[in-house]
């Protein structure tokens, strides 16, 4: 069970002048939900685009599946989700999760049973003939995760994935979440929830380009002597 | 197929996105059925005259030519106040053995019109009177030849010319079109050409700005797919577009405007295709510097304005060398010429090798750029 999925060795990143990750180390094992948890702007999003080889690092070594990132061929095996919906509003919700199952590679004999399944755990069967510019902001990013979750990824990467959707849907979603991690998936997901924090295997706390803390939930709060990982993140902050 | 699957998507967007659609067939449309009403009509401006003590010949004579209608008018003061109510364009005015001309000189081709009406008009009152004086020598000639018969009693075959004999009949012929063939023949190649790469610019540009504005465009990188797989399935896409484009152009001018086109059809295509594929990788390339709608509308003036400046439409020969080689790096210019060439001269694909040479130069030039431009969303 111990293989490493994500492995961030010593990562370093700077946009001109600004220097957003200053020394980055982060484990992602085979079978674990791992949460990356800190303000915008604490470079989340930024590790996110190394771990996928959309940039590349100034510094340190990136490795998915044991193998050196940017790599294009991985992506097959990797379900990404970004903030933004990132959808083609006049496509229907079919067309989206077609198209983008063909760029992942998906064989056409597994098309409909793939899109089926996915429509299934993100509750859009109704909705799959109607438009996207006709969703609701909550049925666009179930949409959006849908398609992270085509061809059952063995990494799923998701940013902010339950923002904007209702309680009842975001514990499905974690349930399905947690029924991947139980298939021998692993995920890397950021959040500003922080009662989804408690559900992760592993916390990351991003501050300012830095690592400040990588534990379980329940040991971090332990650690810092606090009821919930929002008292933690709240005394990290403050303890800098 | 990835590429097939991308230019389906396009496709399907651009199907749905009906003015859009009604943009890019209907206004090329729109313009051209204006154009040719402008432009085909700018022989038939109907000048007035005012004229002031020139002979009666002279006024019948101006009279008589197409388009000009003249008033006889007593004095310089009353024609003058004529010309100022706009009543009339020009007054010509006899000054002892000169005319003097006056013209409102408001409308160019009014003025131009009168200044060869008036040529004219002098020209055939010249003739006739040299007639009348050959036609008097004649006269006298035949007398004198019938007394010298008379004097020698022989009979002297009058070998003399007619005395009115027919003037010459110039017949005109034409290589290309007819004597209705005017201005709007000559730029209609290249009309042709710039609404083919106007909308394709500005549609596919706006079209990826869209995409990466959205995000679709990080999405569709953090897929597996290849930089080349996403321009060529766009290529593909906006080359479609760009062949049904054409055809209805073509079809409007020449079942609507009646414009004969000596050349292959096809051929035209062809070229306009070349066309359509380098303004798509151009669109693609610029849409990348700009950051918002607006921005991508502001290439139009710096880009697609001069093209049409130097593409043709007013002749380069006159203008200074270093401005005549600013158009060897416009493409429509390439286009405008080989399309030309098709439509007046016939000319077959095979003869325009220079032509789709350089559009070929262009597009795969493009072509590379963006692939490596896309290097900036994703680094492999």
């Amino acid at each position: 069970m111990n293989k490493s999925i994500i492995e961030l060795k010593n990562i370093v990143k700077s946009f001109g002048k600004q220097n957003v990750l200053k020394n980055i180390n982060l484990n992602v094992q085979q079978g674990q939900i791992v949460g990356l948890i800190g303000p915008s702007g604490s470079g989340k999003s930024t590790i996110i685009k190394i771990a996928l080889g959309m940039e590349v690092a100034d510094k340190g070594t990136a490795e998915i599946f044991e193998a050196k990132m940017p790599n294009r061929k991985l992506l097959s095996k990797i379900g990404y989700m970004a903030q933004t919906d990132a959808l083609y509003m006049t496509l229907t919700g079919f067309e989206n999760l077609k198209f983008y199952a063909k760029m992942k590679g998906i064989k056409s004999s597994e098309l409909q049973l793939q899109i089926d399944h996915v429509a299934e755990v993100v509750d859009l069967k109704d909705a799959l003939n109607k438009r996207v510019e006709g969703y609701s902001g909550g049925m666009m990013r179930r949409l959006s995760l849908g398609i992270a979750l085509l061809g059952n990824p063995k990494l799923l990467i998701l940013d902010e994935p339950t923002v904007g959707i209702d309680p009842a849907l975001r514990r499905k979603i974690w349930r399905e979440l947690k029924r991947i991690k139980n298939n021998g998936q692993s995920i890397l997901i950021t959040t500003h929830v922080m009662d989804e924090a408690e559900q992760v295997d592993e916390v990351a706390l991003i501050l300012d380009g830095n690592v400040i803390a990588l534990d379980s939930p329940k040991n971090l709060k332990r650690q810092y002597d606090v009821p919930s990982i929002e008292d933690v993140f709240l005394k990290a902050e403050g303890a800098e | 197929m990835r590429i097939i699957a991308i230019t389906n998507r396009v496709l399907k967007e651009l199907m749905r996105d009906k003015r859009t659609l009604a943009l890019m067939f209907l206004a090329p449309i729109l313009i051209l059925v204006l154009m040719s009403f402008i432009f085909n009509n700018s022989g038939t401006t109907n000048v007035k005259v005012g004229t002031v003590g020139i002979s009666h010949e002279l006024n019948q004579n101006l009279n008589t030519i197409k388009h000009v209608k003249i008033h006889q008018y007593d004095s310089e003061k009353t024609a003058k106040i004529a010309l100022k109510a706009e009543k009339t364009d020009a007054i010509i005015e006899k000054d002892g053995n000169n005319f003097n001309i006056t013209y409102a000189n408001t409308d160019a081709t009014k003025t131009a019109t009168t200044k060869m009406a008036f040529k004219n008009a002098v020209t055939v009152n010249n003739i006739k009177q040299l007639k009348k004086h050959l036609e008097q020598s004649n006269r006298a000639l035949n007398e004198l030849q019938t007394k010298l018969a008379l004097v020698t009693k022989k009979s002297v075959k009058t070998k003399s010319m007619p005395a009115t004999q027919a003037s010459p009949k110039i017949k005109n012929h034409y290589v290309y079109g007819d004597a209705n063939t005017s201005f709007f023949d000559k730029i209609l190649p290249i009309l042709m050409g710039f609404f083919v790469f106007f909308f394709v610019f500005l549609v596919s540009g706006m079209a990826l700005l869209k995409e990466r504005t959205s995000g679709t465009l990080d999405r569709l990188l953090a897929t597996p797919v290849k930089r080349s797989e996403i321009v060529f399935g766009y290529m593909l896409s906006y080359g479609i577009i760009a062949i049904l484009q054409t055809i209805v152009i073509v079809l409007v001018t020449i079942g609507l405007l009646g414009v004969e086109v000596v050349g292959n059809i096809g051929s035209i295509i062809v070229i306009n295709l070349l066309l359509a594929l380098v303004a798509l990788a151009f669109g693609i390339l610029l849409s990348t510097f700009a950051h918002s709608e607006f921005q991508m509308m502001q290439f139009i003036p710096i880009v697609i304005v001069p093209q049409v400046f130097f593409a043709g439409i007013i002749p380069l020969d006159t203008m200074a060398d270093w401005v005549q080689k600013i158009s060897y790096i416009i493409p429509l210019k390439y286009a405008g010429d080989a399309v030309s060439n098709i439509i007046m001269r016939g000319a077959r694909l095979s003869a325009l090798g220079g032509d789709i040479g350089v559009l070929l130069i262009f597009l795969v030039i493009l072509t590379i750029l963006n692939i490596v431009g896309l290097k900036r969303y994703r680094k492999v």
